[in-house]
């Protein structure tokens, strides 16, 4: 947790000014019941209306220096909290923004998220309360102690005893319940994994007439859940009594004590109403105490989470920042031996080598987990290979700024997804520059342009989050003419038309072979009809490359892609004409 | 008005705990009551240490024992008040999560389809709690933080009226202040809640599709766009946390204010003789302990309110139509031929859009029919109809002749076999999910049916084998080896007709090849309902229904629609075409 402050080196000033002014605050709520007690004791004692009038006053001006001091800690408290929030959310989301996918699979997206929203909040409220309250509340449990020891110190002894005894119960009875809240929570959890699964399963369990067993499920569960929480909350409700008996326990021996050393002359009876008032101080201030250690111990358990996400070093770095000197004559794409394993998992690829010539349209097939995806990104340097290199255009895609080697390529994701904007605002994405004319000349090669210009407000067409308000073929043709509008020497589809049907598909295929003579177009695809034109097919199976060359070659002389074929299509139908 | 009736809904609900709530009530009222008692007592008891050679023993140590045994029995009760509202609101809530769920199977599909998933989980889940902490424990908070502002003012009144007075008049002004930081600081509570769902939503949005940001180089953009939000956030974020973080010390000045009032004008009482010294301590105790309450309570209403806001969502959720029940002469079915026989059938899912009418359609026992047509063109609809999933608006649907409204809706179910493309499976071990239509099938039936999926062999190499447990998302399975799982639980259930959904793509051709042997095997004789992608499957089906846009639009076997020229042979020949 304490790696953390280096995001806090802004804020020294309200790190120091706020505690110290809280301070200044609790000295002068220290202060209330001994003036009390010496109003009673002089002012009462001697019929003085006047002091008792002056010290009242005074009771009063403590109270407003006291708001005073405690606004500007406030104030130092909200501006350094949230100052430190938002320094670690954007030092965070840079960071992710260096991760390459392996940590991104890593981590996972979702986790991702709950770390830079309620983590940091929940971080954020540490800061706040250490400010606010960590120096205050020991200060006042402390600060009334030692008062009471100042009136008296045979007293303190009663301070001396029930102080701890409040905190002997506060710290057991919170060890006792912080388990059962998290089993709670687990349990909740499960409860709610049921009730997702009730509701996206809902045709299946009712197709099988199961809803009495889900039912039957599900109430085992909740009443897990409900026995858990009475255990829990039994165990909290004893917090408030113990400490309150502790505490009056404490107040009864003040009292008769107190009266035994009054009788002997020894204390005076105001003094005896300022230590009661004392030890109701201590109470609520050990309550507070109680409050924070919550606080921070789930703000360590997310201080972990966020230190996790700084921890993860990128696996892919930038070696040069400066563009690089490229080949025009070099084979576009080129892999030379190469190996990928993603953490040991085994191998995803294993030694490929081809090289793909400019302007050549190439398909590649096999089935999932045969490694087509994981082959595509690492043309994008998305993935550093295990073994062996990866050439773009030449060079190695290691000696690459990632600008200039990504400029080269469009890549057209599995996943469908558009940013929240306008549809003229995700075509822009690979080129801010982009005339109006681009972007009509890759919406039609996308197949997009009609059904885009078909609404009456075309490109200015809003786009929600993700682009859910289009349909999931619209949405594909629109990730195709986001890649084509920077006009990519290389473009890569990686199973990028399976939203499509087929008169659509083929359609998209023609035009891209008419209107892209110079780019080298990466088309992965599960379906042979897809790639069964391009001018080289590489085919893949559990990551080895089982075959390389045109349609009709490839279904003589590869028996896998034989095999691929002839699940898809009728014999007669196989080849080329 | 609605409130209350939704309040009167949610007391109905913790109806079988009423006496708890009720004891609770009374635990509350005799806490408040010994509670407010104690701080008399001392004061009586420092009156009675007056001076030196002043103590008077006798009464002292009689008060002093009657505060013990008062603090005592006070922390007792408020223990067992505790216990009460525990069991009330533990087991409400509890009832409530039953009942919810309970719905969730019982409403018509419609209803579980038009709605967000995530919210209806939020509705059992975050809705329930905050009726649980916020309504049953806040009701308990606001009763005894009434009774303790009434105590505390009438045992005021009763030692002293006019420092009673006192305490009366300046303690609005801390609810004034309350109030004023209130309405200060909600409205940036509001900008800040708006603002961090808009920085939520932007990271999700560019860390969910990080690969695209990078496969752009759109990453300084990015981090530009989101440190401006993240700007804002920080404006709004500080100046809500500050105005909200002035109640604190705004209330300890108010007390500050009440304390020294009630110290000076108790003080100059007692000089002129009408209040004890041992009465100002009381005051003092009181004083404190009447801002409380106050506090107390303004805290409460805000909790009750969305609290009361939970349960109108949860009680529209429960008073939802369940779906007509079957009639009572439905007749049990457990066998069929397999005829079906669809007459004049007409469907909308919202009345003003009609989706299907006038379907007419005629399947003999046996007989396998493809359902083609372009994604989203409706072909989830027909299974809806054949599954009694959604009711016909007028028409009918026979097996065997006999209509499916007259058929149990269970018995109507199970006579199909169902494999979907959201291959559904639950967080269970391998065996339980193929056995979950048949849960007393023997481990050997199991295997069996994996066996004739093709899975025995994945299977059997898994550390667990059959034991093995399928995680949330399915992740430890490829969406192939999803689907065989649900072709092997449809197989061990062997069920006469069945409704298979080809995957459209993400499968790779070996285990495709396995599916589709698979299918081969169960269609074997059963009449079948295929949604079709690939020509082979279509080609070989004994009639072909072509869907777009939810409408059936053309009907017959491969060779009568290419003769057509329609729709479907444009479809057919676009697969073909060369590209």
């Amino acid at each position: 947790m304490f790696r953390l402050r280096r995001f806090l080196k802004n804020y020294k000033l309200q790190l120091t000014l706020g505690p110290v002014c809280k301070l200044i605050e609790a000295i002068f709520e220290l202060f209330i019941p001994l003036i009390t007690a010496d109003i009673i004791d002089s002012g009462v004692k001697n019929g003085d209306v006047g002091y008792v009038l002056r010290q009242g006053g005074f009771m009063i001006l403590l109270g407003a220096l006291g708001l005073g001091f405690a606004l500007v800690c406030q104030k130092s408290a909200s501006v350094a909290s949230q100052g430190f929030g938002t320094e670690v959310r954007n030092a965070m989301f840079r960071h992710i923004n260096t991760f390459s996918h392996a940590e991104l699979d890593k981590i996972g997206t979702p986790s991702l998220i709950t770390r830079m929203t309620n983590d940091i909040n929940q971080l954020q409220l540490a800061v706040a309360m250490l400010i606010r309250l960590v120096i205050r509340a020991p200060f006042l449990v402390v600060g009334a102690v030692i008062m009471a020891m100042c009136i008296d110190m045979r007293m303190s002894l009663i301070f001396l005893a029930a102080s701890p005894l409040i905190a002997l119960v506060l710290f057991v009875i919170m060890q006792k319940s912080v388990p059962f809240f998290k089993t709670i929570q687990k349990k909740l959890d499960t409860v709610s994994l049921i009730s997702r699964e009730n509701l996206s399963g809902n045709r299946v369990i009712r197709a099988f007439s199961k809803q009495e067993a889900e039912q039957a499920r599900l109430e085992e569960q909740n009443n897990a859940l409900s026995q858990t929480a009475i255990a829990a909350g039994r165990v909290s409700a004893l917090l408030n009594p113990l400490t309150y008996v502790i505490a009056q326990a404490a107040i009864i021996g003040i009292v008769w004590l107190g009266a035994k050393f009054v009788n002997d002359g020894t204390l005076l009876q105001g003094q005896i109403i300022a230590l009661v008032n004392y030890m109701t101080q201590i109470l609520l201030a050990m309550i507070v105490v109680s409050n924070l250690v919550v606080i921070f111990t789930k703000a360590s358990a997310s201080a972990a989470r966020v230190n996790e996400v700084f921890d993860t070093v990128p696996s892919v770095r930038e070696k040069n920042t400066a563009d690089i000197p490229i080949d025009d004559n070099a084979p576009a794409v080129a892999f030379k031996n190469v190996s990928f394993g993603y953490a040991d998992n085994g191998y995803a690829l294993k030694n490929i080598s081809f090289a793909l010539q400019k302007g050549e349209t190439v398909g590649i097939i096999g089935g999932t987990g045969s490694g087509k995806s994981t082959l595509v990104n690492l043309i994008p340097r998305f993935y550093d290979t295990s073994d062996g290199e990866v050439f773009v255009s030449g060079a190695n895609v290691k000696e690459y700024p990632f600008k200039q080697l990504r400029h080269q390529m469009g890549i057209v994701p599995q996943s469908a997804m558009l940013f929240a904007g306008t549809i003229q605002s995700n075509m822009l994405w690979g080129n801010p520059n982009a005339s109006q004319d681009d972007i009509d000349k890759a919406l039609k090669i996308a197949q997009a342009y009609e059904f885009v210009y078909q609404n009456p407000e075309g490109l200015q067409r809003p786009v929600t989050a993700g682009g859910k308000n289009l349909s999931g073929g619209q949405r594909q043709r629109l990730t195709i003419a986001r890649a084509l509008v920077a006009q990519p020497a290389i473009l890569i589809l990686d199973d990028s038309a399976s939203a499509l049907d087929f008169a659509t598909d083929a359609a998209l295929r023609k035009s891209l072979k008419e209107e892209t003579q110079n780019m080298t177009v990466i088309m992965v695809s599960q379906r042979v009809g897809t790639v069964r034109y391009a001018d080289k097919i590489i085919v893949l199976d559990k990551g080895e490359l089982v075959g390389i060359g045109t349609h009709n070659d490839l279904f003589r002389t590869c028996s896998i892609y034989k095999e691929i074929c002839l699940s898809q299509l009728k014999a007669e139908e196989v080849l080329n004409q | 008005m609605k409130n209350k009736g939704t309040l009167k809904r949610i007391l109905h609900y913790a109806g079988p705990y009423r006496s708890g709530l009720i004891w609770a009530m009374i635990f509350a009222l005799l806490y408040v009551v010994l509670n407010l008692t104690a701080p008399i007592l001392i004061g009586y008891a420092i009156d009675n240490a007056v001076g030196q050679d002043h103590v008077n023993f006798g009464e002292l140590t009689q008060l002093l024992l009657m505060v013990g045994i008062t603090v005592l029995s006070c922390s007792v009760f408020q223990w067992l008040m505790g216990l009460c509202i525990n069991t009330v609101s533990y087991g409400t809530v509890r009832d409530m999560r039953k009942d919810i769920f309970r719905k969730f199977n019982t409403v018509p599909l419609k209803y579980i389809d038009g709605h967000p998933h995530g919210d209806l989980i939020s509705r059992i889940i975050n809705d329930v709690d905050a009726v649980g902490d916020g309504l049953l424990q806040g009701i308990t908070q606001l009763f005894s933080g009434l009774v303790m502002i009434l105590c505390t003012l009438g045992f005021m009144i009763f030692i002293n009226v006019y420092i009673a007075l006192v305490v009366v008049v300046i303690t609005p002004l801390s609810m004034f202040v309350a109030a004023f930081i209130t309405r200060l600081s909600q409205k940036q509570f509001r900008e800040q809640s708006k603002t961090q769902g808009e920085i939520s939503s932007y990271i999700e949005e560019y860390i969910g599709q990080q690969k695209v940001v990078k496969a752009f180089g759109y990453e300084e953009r990015s981090q530009a766009d989101f440190e401006k939000i993240n700007a804002r956030l920080l404006d709004c974020g500080k100046k809500a946390q500050f105005y909200s973080s002035l109640a604190n010390p705004s209330t300890r000045f108010v007390n500050g204010i009440v304390t020294a009032a009630v110290c000076t004008v108790g003080s100059v009482s007692a000089i002129n003789g009408t209040l004890s010294v041992g009465q100002i301590a009381t005051f003092i105790t009181y004083a404190n302990q009447y801002t409380k309450p106050f506090n107390e309570v303004t805290g409460v209403i805000p909790q009750l309110q969305s609290a009361l806001a939970g349960a109108a969502r949860i009680f529209s959720l429960l008073d939802e139509e369940n779906q007509l029940p079957d009639s009572e002469n439905a007749i049990d079915m457990t066998h069929c031929k397999g005829k079906i026989d669809i007459d004049h059938v007409q469907f909308a899912y919202v009345p003003e859009k009609p989706l299907i009418t006038n379907f007419n359609l005629h399947v003999n026992p046996g007989q396998k029919v493809a359902i083609v047509g372009p994604t989203g063109c409706g072909k989830t609809t027909l299974i809806n109809l054949l599954m009694r999933f959604y009711d016909v608006n007028s028409g009918d649907i026979q097996i065997d002749d006999t209509s499916i409204y007259q058929v149990q809706r269970n018995s109507l179910r199970s006579l199909y076999g169902m494999v979907l493309q959201e291959n559904w499976l639950y967080n269970a071990s391998i065996r339980d999910n193929i056995a979950y239509g048949k849960p007393d099938a023997t481990l050997d039936e199991v295997k069996q049916a994996a066996k004739d999926a093709f899975l025995d062999h994945f299977i059997e190499r898994l550390p667990d084998k059959y034991d093995t447990i399928i995680t949330e998302d399915g992740a430890n399975l490829s969406q192939g080896q999803r689907q065989l799982m649900c072709i092997a639980r449809v197989m061990l259930c062997d069920p006469p007709m069945l409704i298979l959904d080809e995957a459209t793509s993400s499968i790779d051709t070996r285990t495709e090849i396995k599916i589709q042997n698979a299918f081969n095997k169960m269609m074997n004789g059963r009449t079948s309902f295929i949604v079709a992608h690939r020509l082979s499957t279509i080609k070989e089906a004994d009639m072909i229904l072509v869907m777009k846009d939810g409408n059936i639009i053309e009907q017959g076997s491969h060779e009568e629609l290419m003769k057509q020229q329609g729709f479907y042979s444009k479809l057919y020949h676009s697969q073909f075409a060369a590209s």
